[in-house]
């Protein structure tokens, strides 16, 4: 299980750093997504990871049989960030495509006022 | 108790300040009220919290109640002391700076609001005693950075916004994932119990977390090969905005590794150290090399704040208490002076209807006042005495010399000959040259409002200040250097009645 998860935690962080590379500019919004999927899984599985067992320790019983909860409600958390700033890329990508006309990141050039203007 | 109230008021004075800016709505009277009253309130309760550290040394406050490893401590030494009273003096001076320009444009914008959430955000993280929650305070610094900047909607402003939202994202993305395998290393995320835990993981993987770590912050920090997103965006917002960012948002980043690199990644100094000092160094000499060809006043300050970082990186990197001294010191004096010199190329901008250096002149001649004012802090940026820049470098300088790294401090002293070239290179154009026709009847007709210049005079009066008051400054630095390195003291401060 582990390793099912560790090969999708890299494919997903690899898959998201590629697309940031591309010059596109909705390819950035989704490589930023996918990556920030990739991450919330890693945090999700630094628990250690078990079938069938609650975050709840039963009386009497030692709590190496439960699931751990902190990387749950960490990773509640980042989602939740992972969402706002998510949020927020979309608007700005927009507008950003507007502002250029173009989804091309090469145009980006008018906040560069060396080269251009 | 008392405690507990110090440092909470740090963070609601200005949390409830945004929510009152927010709440203010359209009324940009009472907005700008607020925005400054909160960040006035916010410069007191820092120099509260510097006053308690002063005599009780390190603060703990267990948030509702819950002990240490369990619960998320709040935990000021003397550097957040520091770190929070330059977060209200910087918020306040740069409210103020953007009175007469909220006024005139917008009044609707959201600045005052996004300006305190970023300073509570700032606070918290100085004084976070859990890595967690510090990803969480710097995540609400970089969202409200990002509103911050991008304030004003230029498609200037949107282009930066994009390329500095994309790669701190990647940054903290990689801090998140830093945070998260730590965890799974050690099972905690309390900085004070994780001190006590590392020693006993095992090292290379401690290492290999560190590193990972390092590029995290050292994006934010605008390190070295991190730093292209810095001279690509901090010269778009308006005046007020980037003089904000350019002193307070690196030190973020800095902040986070001088915590980190002295209480958890120290088990391999040669490597991990040893890198900072690399870094340190190239961040430096290519920051300072950058600035000078520079044409745009905002971009060759923005590399010059780059260079300044690796003075703090490299004292840091030392590892002794006169280097992590040097460090701190050093990181009061660029605060200030590079936020001055933002300030300045505002007023500057509003003169000459210009921010590039060629179209630029004339200005002893015309405003005498006003380039003696950008000379204090430009003089004290480039290291001379009696400034603060002086006793800085000198501290970094000598610091260095005590270790026997003998190139890092050539490398120091070389990006301080650059700089000053950089910084001499805007008095030639921009001041001492004379402008042409056009220029000087632009320059007789616009004036520097009083409130405009008020900020960089402040900021210019305490840049001597602390060059004439080093001496009992850099007897506080050295205590928070050497607080710094007792990781023992931290430790049993901060879990003190903690279960094992």
């Amino acid at each position: 299980m582990e390793t099912l998860i560790a090969v999708t935690v890299g494919s997903l962080i690899a898959v998201g750093l590629f697309l940031l590379l591309r010059r596109n500019a909705i390819f950035l919004l989704a490589g930023l997504v996918i990556l920030s999927h990739g991450v919330n899984l890693l945090v999700f599985a630094s628990g250690g990871l078990r079938r069938d067992a609650t975050p709840i320790v039963p009386e009497g019983r030692a709590a190496a049989d439960t699931a751990d909860p902190l990387p749950q409600a960490l990773v509640l958390t980042a989602i939740v960030i992972g969402l706002g700033v998510q949020t927020f890329v979309l608007t700005l990508i927009y507008r950003l495509i507007a502002a250029m006309r173009s989804a091309d990141l090469r145009a980006a050039r008018v906040s560069e006022g060396d080269q251009v203007r | 108790m008392s405690a507990a109230v110090t440092m909470t008021s740090c963070l609601v004075v200005p949390l409830l300040s945004g929510a009152l800016c927010v709440a203010a709505g359209r009324r940009p009277t009472a907005q700008r009220a607020v925005g400054v009253l909160g960040a006035i309130g916010l410069l007191a309760a820092g120099i509260w919290l510097a006053a308690r550290v002063a005599s009780d040394e390190l603060l703990v406050m267990h948030v509702g109640g819950w002990r240490a490893p369990f619960g998320v401590a709040l935990v000021a030494d003397r550097l957040s002391a520091i770190m929070v009273v330059l977060t209200g003096l910087i918020g306040l001076l740069g409210a103020a700076f953007a009175i007469p320009g909220a006024r005139a444009s917008r009044p609707r914008t959201p600045f005052y609001a996004l300006l305190h959430l970023m300073l509570a955000g700032c606070c918290g993280l100085f004084m976070s005693g859990d890595l967690f929650n510090f990803y969480v305070w710097f995540e609400l610094v970089l969202v409200s950075s990002f509103g911050l900047m991008v304030l004003g909607n230029r498609r200037a402003q949107i282009e930066a916004t994009t390329k500095y939202l994309a790669l701190n994202t990647v940054g903290s993305m990689m801090l998140l994932s830093g945070i998260g395998l730590l965890y799974a290393l050690l099972g905690t995320l309390n900085l004070a119990d994780l001190a006590r835990r590392i020693d006993a993981a095992p090292p290379g993987l401690v290492t290999a977390l560190g590193a990972l770590l390092l590029v995290a912050l050292g994006i934010k920090g605008a390190l070295f090969p991190l730093f292209f997103w810095l001279p690509a965006s901090y010269h778009t917002p308006p005046p007020a905005i980037s003089a904000i960012f350019g002193g307070l948002l690196t030190k973020v980043g800095v902040y986070g590794l001088l915590r980190l690199f002295t209480l958890l990644f120290i088990n391999d100094p040669a490597y991990t150290h040893a890198t900072l000092l690399v870094l340190g160094s190239c961040t430096m000499l290519v920051g300072a090399l950058a600035a000078i060809g520079q044409q745009d006043v905002r971009r060759l300050l923005s590399f010059l704040v780059i260079s300044e970082v690796g003075y703090i990186l490299v004292g840091a990197g030392l590892l002794s208490s006169a280097g992590l001294s040097a460090a701190i010191f050093f990181t009061i004096h660029v605060i200030v002076t590079t936020t001055a010199l933002f300030f300045i190329s505002g007023l500057l901008r509003r003169i000459t209807g210009s921010e590039r250096l060629e179209r630029m002149g004339g200005i002893v001649e015309h405003r005498p006042r006003l380039a003696l004012l950008f000379l204090l802090p430009a003089l004290s940026l480039a290291g001379f005495p009696p400034f603060s820049g002086f006793v800085a470098k000198l501290g970094v300088v000598q610091a260095g010399l005590a270790a026997r790294h003998y190139v890092v401090v050539a490398a120091a002293l070389l990006a301080a000959l650059l700089t000053i070239y950089a910084v001499g290179r805007v008095w030639t154009l921009a001041f001492w040259r004379p402008g042409g026709d056009a220029l000087s009847e632009r320059l007789a007709r616009h004036r520097v409002p009083f409130l405009l210049a008020a900020p960089a005079v402040v900021l210019a009066a305490l840049t001597l200040l602390i060059g004439a008051l080093a001496g009992p400054l850099s007897d506080y630095t050295l205590r928070a250097a050497e607080r710094l390195l007792d990781r023992g003291a931290y430790v049993r401060t901060v879990l003190a009645g903690a279960a094992r």
